[in-house]
């Protein structure tokens, strides 16, 4: 046997081996998937937790055809994906707008470090009431909590990144004469991409946590409207649906942002 | 008349404990075409004496001219090289070489094609669209020279350049840039710690004794040991010779240094 055959064996086998090895990773996937849901739908039938209470998938699942054929959930799922989408990038685009403003005047973000670190251990979703008085009960009030959970956060951990940029790409671009603007726009933002993309990955998170809170406390429309009402009516079935809904959505827009962060992070690897 | 020339130069660094002398009394003159070696000691104050010379820190007192231009305004004609390549690694080789002319609001044709004739000449024919992470470190090396030739300096420094290259890599790129710089009648400064280094590829080396940074003693290599390649230059008989008296020299600063 000629050693030549020999690798190409062995490196047939290893192809192999990683193929099983991610039809086995699969394969766990699913059986969880499916242990839980027949489990719960177990569980709720043989009255081992209480239906009224934790539903089924069943009724779940008939509840979501209803309302898809009513066209009632598109309504809600529209206004929560908007307020979400909307919030997010509100929140990140100012986020690093601000960060953008606190590298530039080193000055004014010694002075606004306090206030920062305080707007930051703030629970920004006590915000929410007084947002609604001075916003009004709407979209608007809702993005705003969409944004405004995210805001301060991406501008700290933006800025941290921005200052962490190697001091000597700035001393190349400063040996070129570039000015300020220059250094930002060639070394500072695109060095820190890796980092804007990681808070996006976070923001995406909040952005819900502040849509679904804003939601609940306006309660006119949107799935944390449909929490809330299901929550008064005790109909815990829509409740289900609502945060299968979310969960859906929730992991749709990450993936996109790591799409996006693919696309974007570019340097030959 | 003197193309660079250095006048009083003091620097002083303040912390809150504490104000370090970093520089004292520094003043020479480089001749236009000249190559010239900074040697001495870590923490002499060489790093801080380029940007000094590069415009890019005020020092305490002293005067730097330029063509008997204030650095400040003549900092367009310097070219700064640092210790690693600091390539950007989202920058294709071809926007790498052409920061500095994107930058200053040059580029056009005939510069750009100016730039992928030096890479050419370098040996780095078709990796323009590469990404520097793709590069080995002496080819990375060479593309930021490349990108510090682009602008067309009229002076050079190298702030240690080939210390973070292995030894072989080393050689061929002191070579390579001591011909390149040559050729174009470049003016240089080089910054090492390596003795070697300086006595191969200089015209004439400075010794730098530390805290505070001193020219301690200036040295002139024989016409000889000028023209030949850095590599044959390490080979010449009056090589060794001078690398004992340098290293008379630097040992018998050493007993200053003691804490």
């Amino acid at each position: 046997m000629n050693p030549q055959t020999n690798i190409e064996q062995g490196h047939r086998r290893y192809l192999q081996s990683l193929k099983r090895e991610k039809k086995w990773v699969r394969f766990y996937q699913l059986i969880i998937f499916l242990v839980f849901f027949s489990g719960w739908e177990i569980a709720s039938r043989m009255q081992w937790i209480d239906p009224l209470i934790f539903s089924s998938p069943f009724k779940v699942w008939e509840l979501f055809l209803t309302k898809v054929q009513d066209g009632t959930l598109f309504v809600d799922l529209s206004y929560t994906l908007f307020e979400t989408i909307f919030g997010f990038i509100l929140g990140t685009v100012l986020g690093t707008l601000l960060a953008a403003i606190l590298w530039w005047s080193p000055l004014l973000s010694k002075i606004a470090d306090p206030y920062l670190v305080v707007l930051n251990s703030m629970p920004k979703v006590a915000l929410g009431p007084i947002l609604i008085v001075a916003l009004g009960p709407s979209f608007t009030s809702i993005v705003a909590m969409g944004a405004i959970i995210s805001i301060i956060i991406t501008t700290i951990v933006v800025y941290t990144s921005f200052k962490e940029v190697d001091p000597n790409y700035i001393k190349v671009l400063q040996t070129f004469g570039a000015t300020r603007f220059q250094i930002f726009k060639e070394a500072i933002l695109p060095a820190s991409f890796p980092v804007i993309i990681s808070t996006l990955k976070v923001n995406v998170g909040l952005s819900w946590v502040g849509v679904i809170v804003g939601e609940f406390l306006v309660a006119s429309k949107g799935l944390g409207y449909m929490i809330i009402y299901g929550f008064q009516v005790f109909n815990f079935t829509l409740v289900m649906l609502s945060l299968l809904v979310i969960a859906i959505f929730a992991t749709i827009m990450y993936q996109l942002v790591e799409l996006l962060e693919r696309k974007l992070i570019k340097n030959g690897s | 008349m003197d193309f660079l020339s250095l006048q009083g130069i003091h620097h002083t660094y303040f912390t809150k404990t504490s104000a370090t002398t970093a520089l004292s009394d520094i003043s020479l003159e480089i001749g236009e075409g000249e190559f010239v070696s900074f040697l001495g000691p870590s923490g002499c104050g060489k790093t801080t004496l380029l940007s000094i010379i590069a415009g890019l820190l005020e020092p305490t007192a002293g005067t730097v001219t330029l063509e008997e231009k204030d650095v400040q305004e003549a900092s367009k004609n310097i070219g700064y090289m640092l210790q690693q390549d600091y390539l950007f690694p989202w920058k294709t080789i071809e926007e790498n070489i052409l920061l500095g002319l994107k930058i200053d609001g040059s580029l056009n044709d005939s510069n750009r094609d100016y730039a992928l004739t030096l890479l050419e000449k370098m040996g780095l024919k078709g990796v323009e669209k590469q990404y520097p992470k793709q590069l080995s470190g002496g080819m990375r090396q060479r593309v930021a020279l490349v990108r510090t030739l682009a602008t067309e300096p009229k002076l050079l420094m190298l702030d240690e350049p080939f210390s973070a290259l292995d030894y072989q890599t080393k050689l061929k790129l002191e070579d390579l840039v001591s011909n390149t710089l040559k050729s174009f009648g470049k003016t240089a400064i080089l910054v090492t710690h390596d003795i070697g280094e300086a006595i191969a590829m200089s015209d004439r080396i400075f010794l730098f004794s530390s805290s505070p940074g001193q020219i301690h003693k200036t040295f002139i290599m024989p016409d000889d040991l000028r023209e030949a390649t850095p590599f044959n230059a390490r080979n010449h008989e009056a090589y060794s010779s001078i690398f004992q008296t340098v290293w008379k020299e630097l040992e018998s600063l050493e007993p200053t240094n003691k804490h």
